[in-house]
């Protein structure tokens, strides 16, 4: 009976998308229901082909549930791939508008949100989810709640993804930054993390520690925050159950806030609580020290938290907002500073005494330079949130220079620490293919990241100053379009730190895969291993 | 250290530290958030504001479908280079009907907040279809699809319908000819009278230069050309407003 029910679900609902096809009010919508009749049907072939009417083969459930971690690794590693690659696509249309210019599917416009979600909702999404089935077991030492739940909450996941993706091709978005997807694949989404939730916390219910260890703190309050943004932030009226358009709830100025209070906060519990619980888990273990403080942990754990959540109206200085609610985020986003670099510290510190790994080991490299790069822009942020410095910043390039800066460096690098310590141990295998490759991965992402986040910053400072100058006789000096014109080197240089960061995602996967395949690569050590067995001096 | 501590019990227990982080998180949208719906002085009271016309929404519909608001800000702040390049500063009042809000975040192109009528019908289609061809330094796409494609707008009472059921004061009325309003808006020489009494100070006629068909084109270029358009400066007193 193996796949049976998931074979009824699935050709259940490729049924239903079929039936929403013929009844869809609009061609996007119509389009949309045959992405999804096709990525149903597939599924249902596949599971077919699997299906076994033989007696019941009691699957073994004694150890840890590993299956859809062994895939979330490998579509994590897909999916940064992918956001990448759009985002080449992205920095390319603002330096040579004529080229890949395909309308309308291809247009900056529809690239856009497909790129940050790509990067932020699949590569980031994926590598959390995957993570934190690893880490929930085994700091629990339970196997995951509710069967072939993971599975679900899995595909589901993926799912969403698809049709977030193709529905940005189709011109299908709700035009709000990072909650675009619209209201039917909002509700689906909801659902998978419902379930997401009911697999985490019933997995910490059945724990055999008595203690929840601190990275699950972090995972449990972005699975709840998440929920709790998403449903409120998405909340619309659709034209019709066969269309493919909804109106937000609310409107003007609350609608503005609620976004950002929504925006933020994927930043803060998506991009930040959810990979410090990442960080929580694998910097300790590869480093083999304990973590540096476990008071600082609750403190920092804490006031994030309640921090975050008030940050939101930064986006929104100088606004029509009203100024007690811009300057209350701009008082809480300083004050974020704290705790931001108290996590920082926490990371860090965990090295103390096992400094010496920096030359030894390249993957804890990577975890080293995420957190600086964790430091750094959460240093840079409450300095962006400084009304007078946001006049100058906001409507720049500066911003997205902060924002690659944190998703690059932070959340990039760790994932990939995270996933260079996973492999080896998901498949069996001693050792990574190539620790050289590793090392060749952290220097060409790292000068990807400085390359894209220095020229953004000389980008934006450089369109902040022209927008605002003045002749001695009070006239404008700049017309936009000359600003515009200016920019462009910088454009160009900011794809060029991007494809160095693309080039080592490849380099990545290209090791990843040959480590699962089980190959070694015949290589020197990397400098200093030699020195192994000598005491190094302190 | 002995609240610290304490943590303890929050350590051992998943359904407490849910509820505790839950809590947490709540308190500051809570705090920012719900007054905006009950302050008064949130959205300032002016002369002029009036819903969409049923061409204008469904070319706010194609605005957000291209994702333009990813490099438009419809967002003028109080700044003086700000307040010379685009006009006056932007109002909450004046995005009381946008569902959802378009204010962007980033400019690279121009805020596009008080475009209208700033620039011919003519400028725009061609400036849509071959931004280069006008704007030698632009970089933005080509949108020339848009003259091509033929408005869908089949459906357009049920947007209204929508657009209601969220706030916006749309009538019996404004539904019940909504369709009838957006085809007399889009045809040259057509009878306004009606739409002009729903929808005052609207530019109507043939917007993309092909009065045989209502394009997509036709209804972008209607919206661009009201935006910033309605309130009256006139009559607006500032410091009515301080707050």
């Amino acid at each position: 009976m193996k796949s049976l029910n998931a074979t009824v679900f699935l050709a259940l609902g490729t049924l239903l998308a079929l039936f929403a096809a013929a009844f869809a009010e609009d061609s996007a919508y119509r389009l949309h229901a045959f992405v999804l009749v096709a990525v149903l049907g597939i599924a249902t072939i596949y599971t077919v082909r699997r299906v076994r009417f033989g007696p019941a083969v009691a699957e073994d459930t004694s150890g840890y549930m590993d299956g859809p971690i062994r895939v979330g690794t490998v579509l994590t590693l897909f999916w940064g791939i992918v956001g990448f690659t759009v985002g080449l696509v992205a920095a390319l249309q603002l330096s040579f508008p004529d080229i890949f210019n395909i309308q309308p599917w291809f247009n900056f416009g529809r690239i856009r949100p497909l790129h940050t979600s790509a990067v932020v909702f699949a590569f980031g999404g994926t590598a959390l989810i995957t993570t934190s089935m690893y880490v929930v077991q085994r700091t629990s030492r339970a196997r995951l709640f509710g069967g072939n739940l993971a599975w679900f909450v899995f595909w589901g996941y993926q799912l969403f993804i698809v049709m977030a993706a193709t529905g940005y091709l189709l011109g299908i978005t709700e035009g709000r930054e990072y909650a675009e997807p619209e209201w039917y694949v909002d509700l689906w989404l909801t659902i998978v993390w419902v379930a997401y939730l009911v697999l985490f916390l019933g997995t910490l219910f059945k724990r055999k520690e008595p203690h929840i260890y601190v990275a699950n703190w972090f995972y449990l309050a972005f699975i709840v925050t998440i929920a709790m943004l998403h449903v409120v932030n998405n909340l619309s009226m659709p034209v019709g159950f066969f269309s493919s358009k909804s109106y937000s709830a609310f409107s003007g100025v609350q609608d503005a806030l609620t976004q950002w209070w929504y925006g933020h906060n994927a930043v803060g519990f998506f991009l930040t609580a959810g990979f410090l619980g990442m960080m929580y888990y694998f910097m300790p273990k590869q480093a083999e020290r304990p973590i540096y403080s476990y008071r600082l942990s609750i403190i920092h754990f804490w006031a994030l938290i309640f921090l975050y959540i008030w940050a939101g109206p930064h986006h929104l200085h100088y606004t029509a907002l009203p100024d007690w609610a811009q300057t209350l985020g701009m008082v809480f986003s300083i004050m974020l500073w704290m705790p931001s670099w108290g996590g920082m510290i926490n990371g860090l510190m965990t090295l103390s005494g096992a400094w010496d790994k920096l030359r030894t080991d390249p993957i804890i490299r990577m975890m080293v330079i995420a957190v600086a790069f964790y430091g750094m822009s959460t240093f840079e942020g409450p300095v962006m949130s400084i009304k007078a410095v946001n006049s100058l910043s906001h409507y720049t390039n500066w911003t997205i220079g902060h924002v690659h800066s944190g998703a690059l460096g932070w959340v990039g690098m760790i994932t990939f620490g995270a996933i260079y310590f996973l492999t080896p141990r998901l498949w069996g295998r001693k050792q990574l293919y190539s620790l050289r490759l590793v090392n060749w991965h952290f220097w060409l992402a790292t000068l990807g990241i400085v390359i894209y986040a220095a020229v953004m910053w000389v980008a934006g400072i450089t369109q902040g100053l022209l927008w605002r100058e003045y002749d001695d006789q009070g006239f404008l000096v700049y017309s936009f379009a000359e600003v515009v014109a200016a920019l462009k080197p910088y454009y160009i240089l900011r794809a060029a730190g991007g494809s160095l960061y693309l080039a080592g995602g490849l380099v990545m996967a290209w090791n990843i895969y040959k480590t699962i395949r089980g190959d070694v690569r015949n290589e020197k050590p990397i400098a200093g291993a030699i020195a192994a067995g000598v005491q190094p001096a302190e | 250290m002995g609240i610290l501590d304490k943590h303890v019990i929050l350590e051992r227990n998943a359904s407490l530290l849910l509820v505790a982080s839950l809590v947490v998180v709540a308190i500051g949208g809570i705090v920012e958030i719900a007054p905006l719906f009950y302050f008064q002085n949130t959205i300032e009271k002016v002369e002029g504001m009036r819903p969409y016309t049923p061409l204008e929404l469904a070319g706010r519909d194609i605005y957000v479908r291209e994702g333009c608001y990813l490099c438009h800000s419809q967002m003028i702040r109080p700044f003086r280079d700000e307040v010379e390049r685009y006009g006056h500063y932007s109002l909450a009042a004046e995005s009381m009907y946008d569902h959802p809000f378009q204010w962007g975040s980033e400019r690279t192109g121009p805020d596009l907040a008080r475009v209208g009528l700033r620039y011919s019908n003519d400028w725009h289609v061609q400036h849509l279809i071959d931004p280069r061809s006008v704007v030698p330094e632009s970089i933005m796409p080509s949108y020339a699809f848009l003259a091509s494609t033929k408005l869908d707008y089949h459906e357009i009472g049920a947007h209204l319908v929508a657009n209601a059921r969220v706030g916006v004061p749309y009538t019996d009325d404004d539904i019940a000819n909504a369709e009838a309003d957006l085809i007399a808006q889009a045809t040259p020489d057509a009878d306004v009278e009606g739409l002009e009494a729903r929808y005052p100070k609207l530019s109507a006629g043939d917007f993309d230069g092909n009065p045989d068909q209502i394009t997509e084109m036709d209804a972008l270029i209607a919206y661009l050309q009201m935006l910033g358009t309605l309130v009256d400066f006139s009559s607006y007193v500032p410091e009515q407003n301080y707050r």
